[in-house]
């Protein structure tokens, strides 16, 4: 929930510097009487995301929780859009996708876990 | 699978009553003994010291120990207490007949790249009988401020992400690191700059030096679904191809495989804290639980088979059970 409450914080003073900066419109950053963004939830079970596609409306916030055993990062192919820290077992990790488009991510130390959200 | 060991078909020194009688558990490290540029390994059992272990040290060169995969930190069903089983494996080591000359440590030290993990994996480590201990990462080791503190406390001297190599008693010894940039979809990496290093590395070398490679990561695709392989290993090897004698050593698999190709030997060791799955034999890599009483003694989890200097095949990629 970091990656939210770090958007929400801010969004008062840094808000068009940031729309800026990931190039997304203004309108979709949170503002006093918004309706609630939507949210998803990915499991990652036995070495793998699931759904492995789930689609989103702009502005929904994905929640990833590790049910396994051993640890995992979730991290964007590109490796900078959003990384989680170390995921043990019962941990989560949230992020809150924008801007409309398809994203692929996977887990950085077992690469072959591959997934993506198609944010609409 | 138990039919296929009936046999002795391999003609590699080992019958059904002799795979039984090497098969080990979890919480044992590997002796390696160097015979002319040959590896040969023993899994430690209760100590290295029944009468099939010594006659394969018998006129060793020198031996080093590989341990891998300690996981600290680990506490889940499949072993609750890692810290113990690690201190049994060095308990092993200490009580082999002859001291080896060094371990190897082929990554996982800790589970989450935790201060605390590492601090205890050395304490424990510190205590076992041997000159000195090489470490390469595992991408438990990894997970915080890229790396650093693995290089602090690990890998000193060391260049790029930890790779390096030395010299001992006329064998090579290469380190490599395929745990760190690694790409969607893909397996573990050495990357262009460490293998440019490799080639650098070896360049000068003589063809009959023998050499040993160790990784966390296999160097050859042991079973590409789970990522047990590294994408770029054929370039690493291709480079140590003139040798006459190569031995891959990895762990990150937690079993033993063996196999031969060319010159080339691969091994992979067993985890000092828990058993993984045979490929494919389990919906996912993940920790292979087993009953309490049978953590230590439990048979058909690794694989073990010896190739006595010839060049049969000796993977074995299925569970007994």
């Amino acid at each position: 929930m970091k990656k939210i409450i770090w958007m929400f914080g801010f969004a008062a003073t840094v808000v068009a510097a940031l729309a800026l900066a990931q190039g997304i419109m203004p309108s979709l950053a949170a503002s006093p009487g918004d309706k609630p963004a939507s949210s998803a939830t990915v499991k990652i079970d036995n070495f793998s995301f699931g759904p492995a596609t789930i689609t989103v409306p702009a502005g929904a916030t994905v929640t990833w929780t590790n049910n396994d055993d051993v640890p995992h990062v979730v991290t964007s192919d590109d490796g900078k859009m959003f990384k989680s820290k170390a995921l043990d077992t019962d941990d989560r990790f949230s992020f809150t996708f924008t801007k409309p488009g398809t994203y692929n991510y996977y887990c950085s130390i077992h690469p072959k876990m591959t997934a993506k959200i198609i944010v609409q | 699978m138990a039919d296929s060991i009936k046999d002795n078909i391999n003609k590699d020194g080992i019958d059904r009553r002799g795979f039984l009688q090497c098969m080990a558990w979890a919480g044992t490290g590997v002796l390696y003994s160097v015979h002319g540029g040959i590896l040969k390994s023993v899994p430690l059992l209760q100590g290295a010291a029944s009468g099939m272990d010594m006659e394969k040290m018998k006129g060793a060169d020198f031996s080093f120990i590989q341990i891998s995969d300690s996981h600290i930190g680990f506490s889940k069903e499949a072993n609750p207490d890692v810290t113990a089983t690690l201190q049994i494996a060095v308990d092993r080591i200490n009580g082999s007949a002859a001291a080896p000359d060094f371990l190897l440590h082929t990554g996982d030290i800790s589970q989450l790249s935790k201060p605390s993990e590492f601090d205890t994996a050395q304490q424990v480590l510190k205590g076992a009988k041997a000159g000195r201990i090489f470490y390469v990462p595992g991408e438990h080791d990894v997970l915080t401020d890229n790396g650093q503190q693995y290089l602090d406390r690990f890998g000193k001297d060391t260049k790029g992400e930890g790779w390096y190599s030395f010299d001992h008693k006329g064998a090579h010894f290469i380190g490599l690191v395929n745990v760190v940039n690694l790409k969607a979809g893909g397996l573990g990496s050495l990357g262009s700059d460490q293998l440019k290093w490799l080639q650098d590395d070896v360049r000068n070398l003589k063809s009959s030096t023998p050499v040993v490679v160790f990784a966390h990561i296999p160097l050859w695709t042991v079973y590409p679904d789970w990522g047990w392989g590294t994408d770029d290993s054929e370039q690493a090897l291709g480079y140590l191809k003139r040798f006459g004698s190569v031995s891959v050593l990895n762990g990150h698999i937690h079993q033993i495989m063996q196999k031969v190709e060319g010159n080339v030997t691969f091994h992979t060791a067993l985890s000092t804290a828990f058993p993984q799955p045979a490929p494919g034999t389990a919906p996912s890599p993940g920790p292979m639980k087993v009953p309490a009483d049978q953590l230590r003694s439990v048979l058909g989890i690794s694989h073990v088979n010896y190739v006595q200097g010839n060049h049969s095949l000796a993977i074995v990629d299925s569970p007994l059970a």
